[in-house]
């Protein structure tokens, strides 16, 4: 069934995209990412232009997430404090990155910027989560307990001072790595137009020790929260969100997103980081792919100002 | 009473002048099947005729060649800027760009024959009658085959035909994403190497109904659209946890 997109201005195939709606939905919610690193692709892949690609994305992702945390908020798997004290960080983080893209476009070197940066970020994470999973996996099939929460294994920062309890993550942690990680998602997301998900639970799980369960909740209150403001800004100033995309992949992507949180709910949190480790690198090792291969034709259109 | 014949007479004498075919005798009509196409949410392509007639009176002379039709489809213009990737430390990224103003969105040359045999190339050219002609400029024959690939730009060397010696069809095929906008399409009558008469006739595409509404609310009111396709997501996000609720 072929519908007429208004904003994307071309005809797509309804089941096509409830599919893929569901299956990144699933993902996200197994996850606890956006997964938009995973939709826009797809989407540009179908022929929607980039620029509508990345804002309807950005609706399509408010959604997921929102179904996503309401459900892990039920079950008190999401920590409000922490949510809250990471998202005042993405906004500072998110301001430097804008700043930060202007002067690089005004130097000519965006597209390469950007490109270098995000492919190194997809891999380096995708190889730390994949040989940490392995790791994980291989010693508890020996009989040793997963080693997530090692008492008394302190990094530097722990010493570091403002230390903030946070209840319903149950860590006693300073407020200078917190505010640093949002600043580091908010900053990333601004240059490379993602939401950062899939940064932000490893780092949440290997950097500040917050249980699996509460990581993922508290990611999708984050990823709630940017996407939507993403949405109104991108609407707002180059009017190319697409409602009737964005509706038909939310409506794939909630029910996805359901079942994929009850699918990562009963998963051992070992297993579901090498899963996101590989997906991630996976990704990765796809665009250094298309940078080192020489492409099919070097040369593209679009019109200006899009 | 006289004056005013010979008023009418020089307006006439003059238009004749102007129209550039004083000595020939052939008048050109054409219309096309509809002149406004609606993009609504089931649209995935068009397909129009563009017929016409060429007439003949007792002046004309016989035209051993007989005659051949030149039509163009030109869509509104747009500013297009062309990228090439280039290969910068061992990595292709986007390096080189190009920016092309007033280009036609969309282009369709119809044609009983290829253009080519049909008049000079020099004749062509001052017509404006392309884009098939040879480029050497990598960057236009890009945007060129980019369009082309799109179905945007299309060239029907054969899809003009007579159906009579003076009745002649043709087809013309909008891609699923054709641009929206008002068309000109114009119709040049060629016979012996040269145009002999030219006629021109307009089509309308616009976004109808529901699409319309979508696309003017996002444009126009950008702020409430966003913040409706916001509530919009909140709404199903909270629907589908509300309906998948376990307890």
């Amino acid at each position: 069934v072929l519908i007429h997109l208004p904003i994307a201005d071309l005809p797509v195939n309804i089941f096509l995209i409830l599919a893929m709606g569901l299956a990144i939905g699933f993902i996200s919610g197994m996850f606890g990412i956006g997964g938009g690193f995973l939709m826009t692709p797809l989407l540009i892949f179908i022929g929607i232009s980039p620029a509508v690609a990345v804002a309807t994305v950005s609706t399509h992702i408010a959604a997921s997430s929102f179904s996503g945390a309401l459900s892990y908020w039920r079950r008190r798997a999401l920590d409000p404090q922490l949510a809250s004290m990471l998202l005042a960080g993405g906004f500072l983080g998110t301001a430097s990155g804008i700043w930060l893209f202007t002067l690089l476009r005004r130097l000519g070197q965006i597209d390469l910027t950007i490109g270098v940066s995000y492919v190194l970020l997809l891999i380096s994470v995708g190889a730390l989560m994949s040989y940490e999973g392995v790791h994980a996996i291989w010693r508890s099939r020996q009989g040793r307990p997963a080693e997530l929460r090692r008492a008394g294994s302190h990094a530097w920062f722990h010493a570091l001072p403002f230390k903030v309890r946070f209840k319903q993550s149950r860590i006693y942690v300073s407020a200078i790595p917190v505010l640093a990680i949002g600043f580091l998602m908010g900053f990333v997301g601004a240059i490379m137009g993602i939401g950062g998900g899939f940064l932000l639970v490893p780092m949440l799980i290997y950097l500040l020790r917050v249980p699996t369960n509460v990581v993922i909740g508290t990611s999708m209150v984050l990823t709630l929260v940017t996407m939507t403001t993403a949405t109104v800004l991108h609407a707002a100033t180059n009017h190319l969100v697409d409602a009737v995309l964005a509706l038909i992949l939310m409506v794939g992507g909630v029910v996805g997103a359901q079942f994929g949180a009850r699918a990562g709910q009963g998963m051992r949190s070992e297993r579901l980081r090498l899963m996101l480790g590989l997906l991630v690198l996976a990704v990765g090792v796809r665009f250094a792919v298309d940078m080192v291969v020489a492409p099919i034709d070097p040369f593209s259109i679009r019109i200006a100002g899009e | 009473v006289t004056v005013r014949t010979h008023t009418l007479v020089i307006v006439a004498l003059l238009a004749a002048v102007a129209s550039e075919t004083p000595v020939h005798a052939e008048r050109l009509v054409a219309s096309l099947s509809t002149h406004r196409v609606s993009i609504t949410s089931n649209f995935t392509g068009a397909e129009l005729v563009l017929f016409g007639a060429i007439e003949r009176d007792a002046a004309s002379v016989s035209r051993r060649g007989g005659y051949d039709i030149i039509a163009m489809v030109i869509g509104p213009r747009q500013t297009l800027v062309v990228r090439r990737k280039e290969r910068v430390a061992g990595l292709w990224v986007n390096a080189g760009s190009r920016t092309f103003v007033d280009v036609p969105s969309y282009l369709a040359t119809l044609s009983t024959r290829a253009p080519a045999t049909i008049a000079a190339v020099e004749t062509l050219r001052r017509l404006q009658i392309g884009p098939s002609y040879a480029t050497e400029d990598v960057f236009r024959a890009a945007v060129l085959r980019l369009k082309a690939q799109r179905r945007l730009y299309a060239d029907g060397a054969n899809a003009v035909t007579f159906l009579t010696p003076t009745l002649f069809r043709a087809s013309i095929l909008l891609p699923a994403d054709v641009p929206v906008g008002c068309y000109d399409v114009d119709v040049k009558l060629f016979a012996d190497g040269a145009m002999i008469a030219r006629t021109s006739s307009a089509l309308d595409i616009v976004k109808d109904g529901f699409e319309q509404f979508v696309a003017t609310a996002a444009r126009e009111h950008g702020l409430a659209y966003g913040l409706a396709s916001a509530a919009m997501a909140l709404m199903t996000g909270w629907l589908a946890s509300v309906v998948f609720r376990k307890d």
